[in-house]
């Protein structure tokens, strides 16, 4: 997998981070032990709407141990409502109701209290008056105009419906010779962390200062935090270098801070709020996508596409959050990795009264692949071709590239036909289809899927400047500082959190290539907030590319610093020095060299032999801007979005029990493209870890509503995450097309896996069900559905 | 003992914990997780789910697994409790379960790992050459969110080829 | 997350533990506690006392006397797993005990536990009520019994008398060419069942069915036994055909359960399903056949 020419990168190596965890001494936030700090346990709705009457804390707060009641009057009357994307000023969005609870769950009061035992014990004596509102639950019935208003001042349930049309849609609608509509469903399903959220916040009245630990993985949040709270940004310090359990997109928090950030500064004393698995899941706002696709197709007789119209409604909950932008995100990989010319593309977003949602892996890029890819094998069906066939012919060719997409983003290179092939090379096609009808001679319903995907990555959110004008951001910094000291050992920084991506590894790798020297030598900190160069977070599958871009430009801004310093003190031009291995040399005398401890000594001691107008001291620093970004969008909606493209394509053999339904993986190849691997390690856990995501979502985990209104999965009896049983074997094959936007040729991964297993798993199990005629398209796929689906096809064909 | 113990809602237990002797008062409902937590500082246990589901708060009890949310403290009175801390061999030191964690990369957040890797080890210390299937089965009960499990059953076999290795004469042939 | 207070006692014996839940009505017994400390915690459950029998080690004995296996109420379930005398005499339990939870959960559970708290989808109450075990109990000095298919009337309900203490349980001991068979359903493998289904068969020399058992469980308020079924299916050869004729029949007017995870019909059919493939295994290993996996 080592790409030539490279040291450290690309090469087998550990991941520094692990050997905290592995000691149990990560540092969570749960781990932050403030002294005197108090604790939250949170009142929640128990109805899906209605108007809060009164609130009565006294017997709460005659308990002794009980700090306080804060309820969402007070809050409201205090802090500004949380910034939301898309410009909809009447549906306000706070920590904590007021005057209208809009989902079962969502938090109505905060308990402060010496334990959390006993705050719980205190909000249960917490009485509030309700009067039950009427509500709505689908999002297609939300947008009738009898049905219920979520947020009455806004006048309807619709925050978003924007229409897009890229190229001639109508003509070629009109000129294609055949056509194919589909409905699909993606289920309200989420990351669901292994962590909760979690945030301590602690107010220094006498130095102005919130300082904030969270597992937080959020753009902007001190920002977010300090005008909520009406607090210069540089009051909130926000402590980079706690460890986060998990989070995959959905770890916001906002609301989490503003809420314990009011606390501390009313009370005078740290105040923590570590969810609790009900609250996470009921009242975390952390729920994702639950998308409503109608798509049609024009193509031809030999199943090249011509043109697509999509249209994605998505119900967002209660309140808007980042949700509507999922919808933005996948216009920047629309056709997937298909030369399909022209697309209508109708973005709908409506408020209901279940939970809000926030990021999640993707950014609603894997709900939009399988709209894409079960279209795509519907029309192989049609066609009776192959799909892997029609997926060839429709594929974007290596040499097409850089390839132009109707919505504007190009794509940056790619070599899909020869990831199948190497796919195919690995695991034969024609023994997978014997191993499909061995397994369907025995009885079994067996089916194999496909998916080729796309993962855009490099994170800049122009979707934000594209659905909703108003905004004019083009800048998506991350950025790196390194410092050698006065000794000469070597620090550097980043300025974000991590939650298992390794990132002090990739700093420490792509410093350590860029100098020549063992990543092992580099220590990698994450100064807080304050003390942090401008910086987004972990979205948008961007470090590799981002902070790994970063790290390289610093680095290289450091070698020439070196350089510089080493000629003049070899009385020789820069061109003729030669860095290698910390050291400098003249290219025509390499004898004559400085060594590191020479060029840190002149750095740091010794003026008077630096290069003239040059600043003593080793510390260098980058903010980088993603790559291919700056444009806004252009009249037509057409915008580059994300500078890489990453592709996988997916290859599947399910069997299913008929009498039960069970769907069983029996073999998964993936073939996996995200140019050139830093630290293959941490490339193949994103891959793995992104397809058990994927199988949970496309099998077995749905945030469930009841017709009442209430949540039926909010456990983890319930919400279903696959164990070890759930996801088997994979076997990754990699090739690497390099992208041309990048520093080292890197893609990003972090998404990876997630983006094209439930479309595959869902392509896997329609082809089991062919020869009974039927087919499903609503995720998940639960066991019990499909058993019934089967059991009514058998009887009808009986 | 019971209700002699009893002093303000508070009960006073001795626990075996990592091999040492300590004393400490608890209320009865709080769980062995939280006394690790809160009242003993060993921050390793996690809590995920707090009704027995994830599995992060996994401790050995006795030298077996279990979930320490699904036990109140006052429960383990006189037990063996064995956390992270307790395999940790010294400070920068690492068993080799946790080193072959560390080489397959077998985590990638950490907050399942220190249940894994007790799972892990109450494994080995039954079965010292298990396969795959046995390894799936063993660790199934604690959910990781991260790694689709396959970095995970990877160490855990590599640390048992080995423990295995460690305790097999040297190879004599030339 | 936590628990409501609540005082604990733990009793040397059996009768204190009596004595202490007599004294108030809304103490509960743990056990294992896999469950109820998990109920506790979401405060579906708040005892005001918490009575934990867990040290009395009078009540952990697995052995058999006389034509029956007894196990205490605080055997737990990785012990009994792994018990030589009941995979020996009573090895329907050996075959569904795997099928309960994790391994960690099977470390700390209880057969007793499980037995009293009567869930639906409990693959032990399931198996007391396929054999026709017995449930013992200790209450006000005394002790008493109550045989497995009138212990269980509702989800979650049993008739164990107030104030009484589930002691132990006692499996009748099958002799002669026996099989048993255990299939379940779930999304997952370790979650609660859909369905579940145990049969345990003797074999008569002839190669039919001289003895027979069939239950059914999580599809109903508490497991059924199909007792129509048995008898119809007695003297037979057990063909498949026969079997799912007469399974069909037993099932066809039975009221099933229908939640989040699964319809009535799906249990309904998958129930006639899954009872077939237990009663297949258990002819099978009664003929000396090993299972088909």
């Amino acid at each position: 997998m080592s790409e030539p020419g490279h040291r450290y990168v690309s090469t087998d190596r550990r991941v520094r981070e692990d050997r905290r965890f592995v000691v149990g001494k990560g540092r969570y936030v749960a781990d932050i032990g403030l002294p005197n700090t108090k604790h939250v346990a949170l009142l929640t709705c128990p109805y899906p709407a209605a108007r809060i009457k009164s609130i009565d804390k006294s017997a709460a707060l005659a308990m002794p141990g009980v700090h306080y009641v804060l309820d969402g009057a007070e809050l409201a009357a205090a802090t500004l409502p949380l910034m939301t994307g898309l410009e909809t000023p009447n549906v306000p969005r706070r920590p904590l109701a007021h005057e209208v609870a809009r989902y079962a769950g969502e938090w109505v009061a905060a308990v402060v209290a010496d334990s959390r035992a006993l705050a719980e014990d205190a909000a249960e004596k917490v009485k509030v008056v309700y009067e039950k509102l009427p509500f709505v639950l689908d999002a297609e019935q939300a947008l009738e105009k009898s049905s219920p208003l979520v947020h009455e001042a806004h006048g309807s349930n619709v925050l978003l419906d924007k229409t897009f049309t890229w190229g001639e849609v109508d003509r070629d609608f009109a000129a294609a010779p055949r056509k194919l509509s589909l409905r699909v469903k993606w289920g309200r399903s989420s990351t669901v962390p292994i962590e909760t959220f979690g945030v301590v916040a602690s107010w220094d009245p006498w130095r102005d200062m919130l300082d904030v630990y969270a597992s937080i993985q959020m753009p902007r949040y001190s920002d977010q935090i300090g005008i909520a709270l009406k607090l210069p940004a540089s009051s909130v310090r926000v402590h980079y270098d706690v460890d986060v359990g998990g989070s995959y997109g959905v770890k916001r928090g906002i609301k989490h801070t503003v809420l314990v950030g009011y606390l501390s500064r009313r009370l005078g004393f740290p105040v923590r709020l570590i969810e609790d698995r009900l609250e996470n899941m009921r009242g975390g706002d952390a729920h994702g996508p639950e998308r409503l696709f109608d798509v049609e197709v024009a193509f031809d007789d030999q199943g090249i596409v011509k043109s697509m119209k999509l249209r994605a409604l998505e119900n967002v909950g209660a309140y808007a959050g980042r949700s509507p932008f999922q919808l933005g995100k996948p216009i920047g990989a629309i056709v997937g990795p298909y030369k399909i010319k022209s697309v209508q593309y109708r973005a709908m977003a409506v408020v209901t009264n279940k939970t809000t949602q926030e990021a999640v892996r993707g950014f609603g890029q894997a709900p939009t692949n399988v709209a894409i890819e079960r279209t795509v094998d519907e029309v192989a069906e049609v066609l009776g071709l192959d799909p892997i066939e029609i997926r060839r012919r429709n594929m974007i060719r290596h040499e097409d590239f850089p390839y132009t997409i109707p919505s504007g983003t190009t794509y940056d290179s790619g070599d899909y036909h020869t990831v199948i092939d190497k796919v195919l090379k690995h695991t034969s096609y024609e023994d997978l289809k014997r191993e499909r009808d061995a397994l369907r001679a025995q009885g079994k319903l067996a089916g194999i899927g496909i998916a080729a995907c796309l993962e855009p990555s490099g994170g800049n959110a122009m979707f934000e400047a594209l659905l909703n004008p108003k905004i004019t951001t083009t800048t998506f910094m991350d950025s790196c500082r390194i410092t050698v000291d006065g000794i000469g050992s070597i620090t550097a920084t980043m300025h974000t959190t991590s939650s298992g991506q390794g990132h002090e590894t990739l700093v420490g790798t792509v410093i350590g290539e860029v100098l020549q020297l063992d990543p092992e030598l580099i220590r990698v900190t994450r100064p807080d907030s304050l003390n942090s160069l401008p910086s987004g977070t972990p979205v948008g599958s961007r470090m590799a590319i981002m902070l790994g871009g970063a790290a390289f430009h610093a680095a290289n801004k450091l070698k020439a610093k070196l350089i510089a310093i080493g000629a003049h003190d070899l009385g020789i031009a820069p061109e003729r020095a030669v860095y290698e291995r910390g050291e400098v040399y003249d290219r025509n005398a390499p004898e004559k060299r400085r060594a590191w401890a020479d060029l840190v000594q002149i750095a740091y001691r010794n003026f008077h032999r630096m290069p003239a107008d040059m600043e003593p001291g080793l510390s260098v620093s980058h903010v980088m801007q993603v790559p291919t970004g700056g444009k806004l969008p252009d009249a037509s909606g057409r915008v580059q979005m994300y500078p890489c493209t990453s592709f996988e394509f997916h290859m599947i053999l399910i069997s299913i029990d008929p009498a039960l339904g069970r769907p069983q993986i029996v073999k998964y190849r993936v073939g996996h493209d995200c140019g050139t691997v830093i630290n293959p390690k941490i490339v193949r856990g994103m891959t793995m870890g992104g397809i058990a995501h994927g199988i949970g979502a496309a099998l077995y985990e749905e945030f469930a509503y009841d017709g009442e209104g209430q949540l039926m999965a909010q456990n983890f009896m319930d919400y279903l995450l696959p164990s070890s049983h759930e996801v088997p074997a994979v076997e990754i094959v990699h090739h690497c097309t390099p992208s041309p936007h990048t520093v080292l040729g890197q893609k990003g991964s972090g998404e990876s896996g997630y983006l094209g297993a439930p479309a595959g798993i869902a392509n896997a199990i329609n082809d089991a069900l062919r020869p009974l005629g039927i087919s499903i398209n609503t995720l998940p796929i639960k066991v019990a559905v499909l058993g019934d689906l089967i059991a009514a096809a058998q009887e009808k064909k009986e | 003992m019971r209700e002699t113990l009893r002093k303000e809602n508070r009960m006073r237990i001795e626990l075996d914990i990592n091999g040492s002797k300590r004393e400490i008062e608890v209320e009865p409902r709080t769980t062995l997780l939280d006394c690790l937590r809160d009242t003993l500082g060993l921050t390793g246990a996690h809590a995920g789910c707090e009704h027995g589901v994830c599995g992060a708060c996994t401790v050995l009890f006795d030298g077996v697994a279990v979930r320490s949310c699904l036990m109140f403290a006052v429960q383990a009175q006189g037990s063996a409790i064995t956390t992270i801390e307790g395999v940790t061999p010294g400070p920068g030191e690492l068993s080799p379960v946790q080193d072959a964690f560390c080489e397959t990369h077998g985590m990638q957040c950490g907050f399942c790992t220190p249940a894994m890797i007790l799972t892990a080890h109450a494994l080995l210390a039954d079965n010292p050459n298990p396969t795959r299937e046995q390894i799936v089965e063993a660790i199934s009960g604690n959910i990781c969110r991260c790694t689709g499990y396959a970095q995970i059953v990877e160490a855990i076999a590599l640390a048992a080829e080995r423990l295995r290795g460690a305790n097999r004469p040297k190879d004599a042939r030339p | 997350m936590k628990a409501a207070p609540f005082e604990y006692s733990r009793p040397a014996d059996i009768d204190e533990a009596c004595a202490l839940l007599a004294a108030d009505e809304s103490a509960r017994v743990v056990a294992g506690g896999q469950t109820l400390v998990a109920m506790m915690a979401m405060r579906l459950a708040r005892p005001t006392r918490l009575i934990d029998i867990n040290r009395i080690a009078a009540l952990s004995y697995i052995r058999t006397e006389g034509d029956d296996v007894k196990i205490g109420a605080t055997a737990r379930q990785c012990v009994a797993e792994r018990d030589a005398l009941i995979a020996k005499s009573a090895p329907l339990l050996a075959r569904a005990i795997p099928n309960i939870g994790h391994a960690a959960t099977r470390a700390r559970g209880t057969v007793g536990g499980s037995l009293a708290n009567a869930d639906p989808a409990a693959e032990l109450v399931l198996c007391a009520i396929t054999l026709d075990a017995v449930i013992e109990y200790r209450a006000d000095g005394e002790s008493g019994e109550i045989p497995a298919r009138e212990f269980y009337i509702g989800p979650m309900i049993t008739t164990l008398p107030a104030g009484a203490v589930l002691s132990g349980v006692r499996f009748p001991i099958w002799r002669g060419k026996v099989g048993v068979g255990f299939h379940e359903v779930n999304a997952r493998r370790s979650d609660f069942a859909f369905v579940s289904a145990a049969a345990q068969v003797e074999l008569g020399d002839d190669g039919k069915a001289k003895r027979i058992a069939i239950g059914v469980g999580a599809a109903t308020d508490f497991p059924l036994r199909l007792d129509s079924a048995e008898a119809q299916l007695s003297g037979t050869a057990l063909d498949e055909k026969t079997v799912r004729d007469a399974l069909r029949a037993a099932l066809a007017d039975v009221e099933t359960l229908e939640d989040l995870h699964a319809s009535a019909d799906y249990r309904r059919r998958v129930a006639v399903d899954l009872a077939a493939r237990a009663l297949a295994d258990a002819r099978n290993a009664a003929q000396g056949k090993p299972h088909a996996h």
